[in-house]
């Protein structure tokens, strides 16, 4: 087995237990809305902040904390990004990357610092003053001070929201390589679905204190557990609807005059009651009436409603009878027309209808 | 012009400015971080030579300090001289006098003080008196230099606990204050105008060197 961490946190609403092998997932996402808890854990997980009787945190071997042990903060040797940096502004950018290699001979610390730097993508700003630095420079500044430790345990507290919106994109994509090339275990608390699609191979799904589902970040955004999962994820459409009959794995879903075809594991009871969710993702628009002989098996009629800027991605709600959302990119607009008012046929394969038996909640 | 009373007028303030800012921080640092709550009553009592007036204090002070009481019996045992009446009595008086003097303003400053920079600290593998030296004195300077020109000052004005503990003793107990009052009871009016003048003059130019240093971020460091 490889290094895994084990960590079953009690406190307040908080109550969890989870359990990631950190070697097969280097990057694991603790995926929740803001008040789910995700900040305690993590604060649990450093050693700042106690949690109540009952837990044990576990990590590579060692307890960290259960009823009658407690490792601090500072002896667990571990990095924290925070959402802003939280540099030390009264020191240089060496001497805040610096800050930790207390224990390294002071002879190896230049090049220590020269070496987190560059892993962070920040050599070039070893001679600069904190208060010079932008958010996104800040920010790999603070990534290099807590990997130049060498630390065995990287935790992240919304590293990115903190940012503008393009140098967020921009980290962004680079945040998972730097993590990867690191070498070093992470755990990545976000709220934002982008993030945690860009950053995790694993994904924990925290609602209200509770581990709701851990899985592939695939598997999670595209097969939520559970209404509240699916919610918090955020498939863009989640509609109500009632099974018809299953044939050959493909479900037929009545949903508000329409007939929805999905794909489904397993068959579900007839006449079941079920939330249909479909990513706008994978909802494709086109002119005019339903043209049938195509692959897709769902064609619906709708109206264009709005039409709403989505960073690269342009977000349009329809109206097929019930809420609809699609994502295009801006040229599809344009050859489209796409204007509030327009009759449009949305497509749909059946795997990207996912079904969510109600009640599971 | 009483030079003497001048001079121990300075000594006294600049020992009490010493002593405080000693005791002053790690109170003030336990103060703004402790979770618990009855270190309120420990801040109330801090706070204390604030609105009690000046007299009082000095009759607690001196009672506490003569040689009838078990702090000045010891005194009295270890060193052959009574407490009250002298130099080191009116320096223990000084420092519960301009205690909340110091203790406010660091308080406030280190409650002011980012959380989480402490937190990046410890996770980094400081301890606490690390942390206290690298992150929150220096970026609490303005804190402290407010600290230490308020208890130096209120020690340099300091009349009614001087006159309760300390007496008349010149070169002992006699501070700046009391020379100007007793000039003025001997109707030697040109004595104390000239006393009065060089005290007002170097109030004015240690209050002036603090400010520009303020002003010019000597004291402070760099917001964003």
């Amino acid at each position: 087995m490889g290094t895994t961490l084990t960590a079953r946190v009690r406190r307040h609403l908080l109550d969890l237990d989870l359990s990631v092998d950190v070697e097969q997932a280097p990057v694991t996402v603790v995926f929740g809305p803001s008040g789910s808890g995700k900040t305690t854990l993590l604060r649990c997980l450093a050693g700042l902040d106690r949690p109540e009787s009952g837990s044990r945190i576990e990590y590579d071997g060692a307890l960290w904390c259960d009823d009658s042990t407690w490792v601090r903060a500072r002896d667990r040797r571990i990095g924290l990004l925070f959402q802003d940096h939280v540099l030390f502004p009264h020191l240089s950018v060496a001497g805040n990357v610096g800050y930790g290699l207390r224990q390294l001979p002071r002879a190896d610390r230049p090049a220590r610092i020269r070496e987190a730097l560059a892993a962070a993508g920040a050599e070039h700003l070893i001679d600069r003053a904190v208060p010079q630095l932008s958010g996104g420079e800040a920010q790999r500044v603070a990534l290099a001070r807590a990997l130049a430790p060498r630390p065995r345990l990287l935790l992240l507290d919304e590293p990115l929201s903190a940012l503008d919106t393009p140098t967020r994109a921009r980290l962004r994509g680079e945040l998972r390589r730097l993590l990867r090339e690191a070498g070093v275990p992470a755990l990545v608390v976000t709220h934002d679905r982008a993030e945690a699609l860009a950053l995790g191979d694993r994904v924990a799904v925290l609602i209200d204190g509770r581990l709701r589902q851990f899985d592939d970040v695939a598997t999670v955004f595209s097969a939520p557990a559970d209404l509240a999962v699916a919610d918090a994820v955020g498939t863009e459409t989640i509609v109500a609807g009632q099974v018809v009959d299953t044939d050959q794995g493909v479900t037929r879903v009545q949903v508000r005059g329409h007939l929805l075809h999905a794909v489904t594991a397993e068959p579900l009871p007839e006449g079941s009651p079920v939330l249909a969710c479909v990513r706008a993702e994978d909802v494709a628009l086109h002119l005019g009436a339903a043209e049938s002989g195509g692959s897709p098996r769902n064609h619906l009629a709708a109206v264009v409603t709005g039409l709403d800027d989505h960073g690269p991605l342009l977000r349009v709600d329809l109206d097929a009878g019930f809420a609809l959302a699609a994502y295009v990119t801006r040229p599809t607009r344009e050859d489209l027309g796409l204007t509030p008012g327009l009759r449009v046929t949305a497509v749909i394969k059946a795997p990207a209808v996912h079904l969510v038996p109600r009640g599971t909640t | 012009m009483d030079w003497q009373a001048i001079d121990l007028s300075v000594r006294l303030s600049l020992a009490t400015t010493a002593i405080l800012l000693v005791i002053a921080v790690p109170l003030a640092a336990w103060l703004a971080h402790t979770p618990r709550r009855w270190p309120v009553l420990i801040e109330a009592v801090v706070a204390l030579p604030l609105v009690l007036p000046p007299t009082v204090l000095g009759f607690y002070v001196l009672v506490a300090l003569g040689t009838r009481s078990p702090i000045g019996q010891w005194w009295y045992e270890l060193t052959g001289k009574t407490l009250a009446f002298s130099f080191t009595g009116l320096l223990i008086a000084s420092v519960l006098y301009s205690l909340p003097f110091a203790v406010q303003p660091l308080l406030a400053s280190f409650a002011g003080l980012d959380r989480r920079l402490l937190d990046a600290s410890e996770v980094l593998g400081r301890g606490r008196v690390d942390t206290l030296l690298r992150v929150v004195l220096p970026m609490c300077r303005p804190g402290l230099a407010t600290a230490a020109v308020l208890t130096f000052a209120h020690t340099m004005g300091e009349f009614g606990v001087v006159l309760m503990v300390g007496g008349n003793i010149p070169g002992e107990t006699r501070t700046v204050s009391i020379s100007i009052y007793d000039s003025v009871q001997a109707f030697d009016y040109a004595t104390a105008a000239r006393t009065s003048l060089a005290l007002l003059a170097f109030s004015l130019v240690v209050l002036t060197v603090t400010y520009s240093l303020q002003r010019r971020g000597a004291l402070t460091w760099v917001r964003r």
